[in-house]
């Protein structure tokens, strides 16, 4: 998953997935609560409403009932939102071509937002277009279909030629690959492999929303005001796991106001959500006065302060393992609400995600569980690496949380002997500012979400070569680390996956250890999510994948 | 004794011959003593300045903490029990904290602590050492920048004159507030590194640097016109007429008597400077962290003016305070050296 800014992920590792072949019978909506009009809040818009270009959770949860793709996540509360579920394609096909080769036959009588029925031509065209607007993971999640090299390389005329075959006759669209890949279901439920009209502009669209399948479409989109979500009146539901019918008629998601007014609004009952976390001297008034209207759900995310590796004084291991040794993750927790709202953590893959066996090299008790900071051996590694003196600038996003965790940061680099200094910038710039090595950042604080559940989606993205680009700014190894016998076991994970996914996680706990014990970032905590709902929302349901299921909670 | 034939006549006569005698400063300074309100100004003013200055023996021997370090898992005695410094939410769902409050002991979190857990009155302190410190300094170079201009532009007139004048219509021109968040941004965000001239991003050079500019057409203009009427005065034309240098007759002549003019703008525009960097370290463009600023405490107590109002109440009432002082005292300056009160900094 995504945070509310942009990421990009690229090839992973197996997923541990349980792959649905048939969706159940469709749940039934109870018709009492069918109606209305929902008021959801953001401090600001996502940017372009286009679903192959945008990449935040702000749209994507939203895109779930606007869109669809050839499979799914599942519409389901909790973790069975990982499963993949079969959308516009009838079933999830078996591979072929020794897992190179996947046919899907496409569901009839599906249509359109604007009335125009969905053809296997509007199919071939969506999966093209992924590169011809220049999808931010057309490199990362497509560049193994046959034909992607040449569309990377010429976007504008890209076929897919030989990679993507539309048969119209029997209603099928197979995609042939250059190698088999174990995710390639997860890579096609994003939004970023969802289906719209055959004849929609090749270019970003921006602001005019594009015709979807879904049961809800974008009828208005205002950056700097609202975004206006209605019933698509040509919908029929196919399949209650993929796409459900929703409750409310009408969703409007309106923008501008302060995290502080959002919440007010919510308690006074002119709005039903924000996207925005509350506000840290919030939380003790919600938590206690609004419990009821609260749910706090567990991520698969990491915060973490990538060092970069490259420049000094984080060149130097002992002085990045030192900084792992003084971080207090229990004050880090404090700062971030309080251990309802995070977990203290040590390592990259978090807890319950394939791959994950806990550790906690940095501690003063090392074990499985982080138990306190060793000051002590810090300053001594410090000492040993002979950087003490030096000036660190930690670059933090200028919203309170981030500050505020980037402060603590300086005050713990100025304890170790550091001349340390904090540096909020804009939180629009500050994510592709700290990736780009031109900007000669030692150390940064970051967040990392899920883009589906792999141990590659974190480690090989965040600490692969691979993911290393010297002086750009879509470089998201941020630390700068590329350890070449350390991607040799992910280069063998990741083809492992394909035969023994099981397998493949366990080398991927190894890997995780072995990356930790480079210390190319600090582990500082996993985050919770705060869902604060208005009184009369009902029905709420949490997706791992995708959060809050906005259309199948009620408001009347 | 007293004369007890004198007529009220005689008094006044005998009072004025007195002050024949006087200097203008001595006259002054009598004056300005007889002002009761500037003088109680005055006093309060050296007050919170002594407080600032003894900030790191407030912090070392009384509150012994460190303010600019977290303490977000420490513990303090109050009142003979052992309270966290950040208390987790027990109640409810459980979410969030709350830094320690108000427990009035000096010798323990007296304003108590604020998001980092730092103790509150040792940062009020320390902040005030920095804002008063840009204050000064930035009244220092505004005032000499302000002068040699007016001066300069004054005395030769001319294009030199035109071309000065010009220089500040510019100045003049932007918002004084738009003018120092824009230099902020491009200064404080990358720091300078002109030549030999190199200047860290955090350094209080910036903001001293950025405030003593802004204001500087505000106190140059009216320099200027004095400047152009001294010029005209029967003194300065007899000097010139004797052939004595330009420059002299600007340092002995004229710029003693536009010294009081200068004098009187020190605390006016100390108080303002002191509104500017605060509201320039509160957008998180004047003071950086680690230092503290009355500004930035402000800020950092933004986040908290539901459960712990008192972290942004102090500096702003250390603030109100200090700018309250300096406007009383200015004004009893500008009545004691200027009866005429013809100059007055514009509205900004």
């Amino acid at each position: 998953m995504i945070s509310v800014r942009t990421k990009f992920a690229g090839l992973a590792a197996a997923a541990a997935l349980a792959l649905s072949v048939a969706a159940p019978a469709s749940a039934e909506l109870d018709p009492a609560h069918k109606g209305g009009t929902m008021r959801l809040l953001a401090v600001g818009a996502g940017g372009t409403i286009d679903p192959h270009v945008n990449y935040t959770l702000q749209y994507w949860q939203l895109y779930q009932s606007i869109y669809d793709g050839l499979v799914t996540f599942k519409h389901a509360a909790g973790t069975e939102g990982f499963t993949i579920v079969p959308d516009l394609a009838e079933e999830l096909p078996s591979p072929a071509d020794d897992g190179k080769s996947y046919t899907f036959k496409i569901r009839k009588g599906i249509k359109f937002s604007n009335g125009n029925e969905l053809t296997v031509k509007d199919v071939v065209a969506s999966l093209q277009r992924i590169f011809k607007v220049k999808s931010p993971t057309a490199g990362g999640f497509y560049a193994v279909i046959v034909g992607a090299d040449k569309c990377l390389e010429a976007p504008d005329s890209c076929t897919l030629e030989g990679g993507v075959v539309g048969d119209e006759a029997a209603g099928t669209v197979t995609i042939n690959l250059t190698q088999p890949d174990p995710e390639i279901f997860q890579k096609l439920a994003v939004p970023h492999a969802v289906v719209v009209p055959a004849d929609s502009p090749m270019t970003d669209v921006g602001t005019q929303p594009l015709p979807g399948t879904g049961a809800y479409t974008i009828a208005a989109y205002d950056p700097n005001k609202q975004l206006k979500i209605v019933r698509n009146p040509h919908f029929k539901e196919w399949s209650a796991d993929a796409q459900p019918d929703g409750y409310p008629d009408e969703i409007d998601y309106d923008f501008g106001l302060t995290d502080e007014a959002e919440i007010n609004a919510i308690i006074n009952g002119e709005a039903d959500w924000t996207l925005d976390p509350p506000p840290p001297d919030r939380l003790v008034e919600i938590g206690t006065k609004y419990k009821d209207q609260v749910h706090v759900n567990t991520l698969t995310a990491w915060w973490y302060a990538p060092m970069n590796v490259n420049i000094p004084p984080f060149n130097n291991e002992k002085a990045r393992q030192a900084v792992n040794y003084a971080v207090d993750r229990d004050a880090l927790v404090n700062l971030f609400g309080g251990p309802v709202l995070a977990a203290p953590v040590c390592q990259v893959l978090p807890p319950g995600f394939p791959g994950h066996k806990p550790f906690c090299t940095y501690s003063k008790d090392p074990g499985e569980k982080w138990s306190a900071p060793d000051m002590e051996k810090a300053k001594a590694l410090v000492a040993e690496s002979g950087t003490a003196g030096q000036e660190v600038a930690v670059i933090v996003q200028d919203n309170a949380v981030d500050k505020s965790v980037g402060t603590y940061l300086q005050s713990v680099l100025s304890e170790l002997g550091y001349n340390a200094s904090v540096k909020p910038i804009s939180s629009n710039i500050q994510f592709t500012y700290i990736q780009n090595t031109n900007n000669n950042v030692q150390i940064s604080v970051s967040q990392w979400y899920q883009d589906y559940p792999a141990a590659s989606d974190f480690l090989n993205i965040l600490f692969g070569c691979g993911s290393f680009h010297p002086g750009s700014d879509s470089s998201v190894n941020i630390a700068g680390f590329c350890d070449k016998e350390i991607q040799g076991k992910m280069d063998d994970a990741l083809t492992l996956a394909v035969t023994d996914p099981k397998g493949a996680d366990e080398m991927w706990s190894e890997i995780d250890k072995a990356v930790m014990a480079k210390a190319p970032a600090v582990p500082l905590f996993t985050p919770k999510h705060v869902d604060f709902l208005s009184k009369r929302v009902g029905n709420f349901k949490f997706n791992a994948q995708y959060y809050w299921i906005v259309t199948q909670s009620w408001v009347q | 004794m007293t004369d007890q034939t004198a007529s009220p006549a005689d008094l006044a006569t005998a009072t004025r011959a007195a002050h024949v005698g006087r200097g203008p400063w001595v006259t002054a300074l009598r004056k300005l003593r007889s002002d009761s309100a500037a003088v109680l100004a005055l006093f309060f003013f050296l007050v919170i300045v002594a407080l600032c200055l003894l900030a790191p023996l407030y912090a070392t021997y009384v509150a012994k903490t460190d303010p600019f370090r977290s303490n977000l898992s420490g513990k303090i005695e109050v009142g003979g029990e052992t309270v966290p410094i950040m208390a987790t939410s027990t109640e409810g769902l459980g979410l969030g904290f709350t830094p320690i409050g108000p427990t009035w002991d000096p010798t323990a979190y007296m304003l108590g602590a604020d998001a980092q857990g730092r103790d509150v009155a040792a940062r009020l302190l320390y902040g005030g050492r920095n804002s008063l410190l840009i204050a000064g300094a930035s009244t220092l170079i505004c005032l000499i920048l302000a002068a040699i201009v007016g001066l300069v532009a004054g005395f030769f007139g001319g294009w030199i004159d035109w071309v000065l004048s010009r220089c500040l219509d510019v100045l003049w021109a932007f918002p004084v507030y738009l003018l120092a968040i824009s230099l902020s941004i491009v200064l404080i965000s990358h720091g300078v590194d002109i030549g030999p001239i190199s200047i860290n991003a955090g350094s209080l050079a910036l903001p001293i640097f950025i405030i003593g500019i802004i204001f500087v057409p505000y106190v140059a203009r009216p320099i200027r016109g004095q400047v152009l009427s001294l010029k005209e005065s029967e003194f300065v034309l007899a000097a010139v007429g004797l052939g004595v240098p330009a420059y002299r007759i600007l340092l002995r002549d004229i710029l003693p008597n536009v010294t009081t003019t200068l004098i009187v703008f020190v605390p006016l525009l100390m108080a303002i400077n002191m509104v500017t960097e605060s509201a320039l370290s509160f957008l998180s463009i004047g003071v950086q962290q680690p230092n503290a600023s009355w500004g930035t405490i402000i800020q950092d107590g933004q986040g908290l003016l539901y459960t712990r109002p008192m972290v942004a109440m102090a500096p702003g009432i250390a603030i109100v305070l200090t700018v309250l002082t300096l406007n009383v005292f200015g004004d009893g300056l500008r009545d004691a050296l200027d009866p005429r009160s013809k100059l007055r900094i514009g509205t900004t």
